[in-house]
């Protein structure tokens, strides 16, 4: 599977990554080249195997509903540009 | 109640799917240890997973998954022993992540039912598609500063629980029933407060039409976040007619979503849409896989209550009360609780009016909840029983009941206080009765010559010379006797 410039471009924004119109064709090849590679992998049969989601037997860890985080404010916001009375403040977004 | 449009070519019926967000109860957050708690200033309940720090990890909150199973449970819904959380990625500015932890092909709880109780005492069984578990975003407010928006991160990551229902509903009413029969059970289970005004349960309505008698899908739009019932029902009501008008005339409807605005009453395409559907869901890479063993889930439905449906089911069997009454006493679990204690040892009815209609009344009129009522289920069932036994007739069974509504106090002080209690003796009533028809043997000539209307002006004087406390039965059949002896 190979991507067009359309496509690359339409990834781009909704990754909000500035890509310029010149690099456009040569992000295209290297994405490709990327799926062409996973591609491989699906060349190989599976059809008795179980889907896994890792190569471990670990257990997804649970937590017990107890409260042992948060009322750190200033840490939360030390790298805010633009900290507002406590809120993050960003540029005005509303529909 | 079948909800037709009467378009110009034709008749069209609308077909909805509700998908309804409801905040769980819990007092940490879904993966992270920061309180859940709704109304701290802003921030002050944030951990660094929730402020989509780099390098943080989420972990599960133990309870939060008890909470999605044991809705599930209440649904009759399946539950799926392993799920998989995956990330719905898209971009606001109170989501700090960059993406929602989600469910997406494989939830929590599967197919179940949610069943409808009509105004006319039927019901209708209407479809859960599924129940997943996911995170909220943070809260942005725009109205504190002209060019600016400003985010609190307190909500971001409080846990969902996502309840999707089937295309099932057919009118704005079964869905503003569907809205409040899911409310009830919710609360029965108390996995969420159901708060629409506070946002703690929110929906998302999902409209299309299609001409009566076809059985296609037509293109739907879904309208977002929508904070009553009653604005659910108008919003699905004018995106019907919106449809209508559309296909009517040529045209086409685009599959998008929609803002309703209360105040115009209609929806409006969001602007930012054309992005709107593409949200590249995959495998949470932080997350494995959730998954528990029959025994989880046999704890769970342990410790379910009796659900609304079933206590209707009880209230009508047990107590004979019908479909309309025992639907409206066990919508919300107080008033079912307070009604069954109340009503013991008397006729259940008896207990339903003066529940339903007397004690609703003075709930309603101060605006309090049942549980701040002044008068408690034992003081009312006391009363209840003093109208039983002919201690008190229904006039003054009123009068102590206003007293109770003012002082608290139970009803055998004020009968004691006030001498209330009603006399069924018929010696003292006979008495009376000799009395004033001696005093009024014109009357009694008039009865007797066939004015029999003028025994309501006899009872009333034989209360108002025992100061109301005869038996009104007793009385007039005393009369009676001796009126037409």
């Amino acid at each position: 599977m190979s991507l067009d410039k359309a496509t690359v471009r339409r990834i781009a924004t909704l990754a909000r990554i500035e890509v310029p119109e010149a690099e456009l064709e040569a992000t295209a090849e290297t994405l490709s080249g990327i799926l062409k590679w996973i591609e491989q992998l699906a060349e190989v049969n599976t059809d008795a195997v179980a889907p896994m989601s890792g190569g471990t037997d670990l257990k997804l860890p649970w937590r017990s509903d107890k409260v042992t985080d948060g009322g750190q404010r200033d840490k939360v916001l030390a790298n805010a540009p633009d900290p507002q009375d406590g809120f993050f403040g960003v540029p005005k977004v509303v529909e | 109640m079948s909800y037709i449009i009467k378009g110009d070519t034709g008749e069209w019926e609308v077909v909805i799917g509700l998908e309804v967000h409801a905040q769980v109860i819990s007092k940490a957050k879904l993966f992270s240890g920061a309180s859940a708690d709704f109304g701290a200033e802003p921030n002050m309940q944030v951990s660094f997973i929730d402020a989509g720090m780099p390098g943080m990890l989420p972990v599960i909150n133990a309870h939060c998954v008890q909470q999605a199973v044991r809705t599930g449970l209440g649904l009759k819904a399946k539950i799926n022993k392993r799920s998989i959380f995956a990330r719905k990625n898209y971009f606001y500015a109170d989501m700090p992540q960059g993406y929602q932890i989600s469910q997406y092909d494989m939830p929590i709880v599967g197919e179940g039912i949610l069943v409808l109780d009509m105004p006319d005492g039927s019901t209708r069984s209407i479809g859960i598609e599924r129940l997943h578990l996911e995170q909220d975003a943070g809260k942005s407010v725009h109205d504190m500063h002209a060019t600016k928006s400003f985010i609190d991160l307190n909500r971001s990551g409080v846990a969902l629980m996502e309840i999707v229902s089937k295309p099932d509903l057919r009118s704005p009413e079964e869905a503003g029933l569907y809205l409040k029969k899911l409310r009830s059970i919710l609360r029965y289970l108390g996995t969420c407060d159901g708060n629409m005004e506070e946002g703690s349960m929110r929906c998302d309505a999902n409209v299309s039409v299609r001409p009566v008698g076809s059985t296609e899908l037509r293109t739907r739009c879904e309208i977002k976040n929508v904070n009553s019932v009653r604005f659910v029902m108008q919003a699905i009501e004018h995106e019907a007619m919106r449809h209508v008008d559309v296909w009517e005339s040529g045209g086409k409807i685009d599959q998008e979503t929609r803002l309703y605005d209360s105040n115009k009453n209609e929806t409006r395409a969001m602007r930012s849409k054309e992005m709107a559907h593409d949200y590249r869901y995959f495998p949470d890479p932080d997350l494995l896989p959730l998954e528990f063993d029959d025994a989880f889930i046999a704890g769970i439905t342990s410790t379910l209550p009796e659900l609304p449906d079933d206590k209707k089911a009880r209230f009508m069997k047990d107590h004979g009360l019908s479909a309309y009454d025992a639907g409206v006493l066990v919508a919300e679990q107080e008033n079912a609780l307070y009604f069954e204690e109340a009503a013991q040892g008397v006729d259940a009815k008896l207990a339903n009016n003066w529940v339903s209609t007397n004690l609703f009344g003075l709930l309603n009129a101060r605006g309090i909840p049942i549980t701040e009522s002044p008068i408690s289920a034992k003081n009312l069932g006391r009363l209840l029983q003093l109208i039983s036994d002919n201690t008190l007739s229904s006039r003054m069974a009123k009068d102590v009941f206003e007293t109770m509504a003012e002082t608290g106090k139970d009803a055998d002080a004020i009968v004691a206080e006030q001498g209330l209690k009603q006399i069924t003796d018929t010696g003292a009533i006979d008495t009376a009765i000799d009395q004033i028809m001696a005093e009024n043997a014109d009357k009694v000539e008039q009865y007797r010559s066939g004015k029999v209307q003028l025994m309501g002006w006899f009872v009333g004087q034989v209360m108002k010379a025992t100061q109301g406390k005869a038996n009104p039965g007793v009385c007039s059949e005393l009369l009676k006797k001796k009126l037409e002896s």
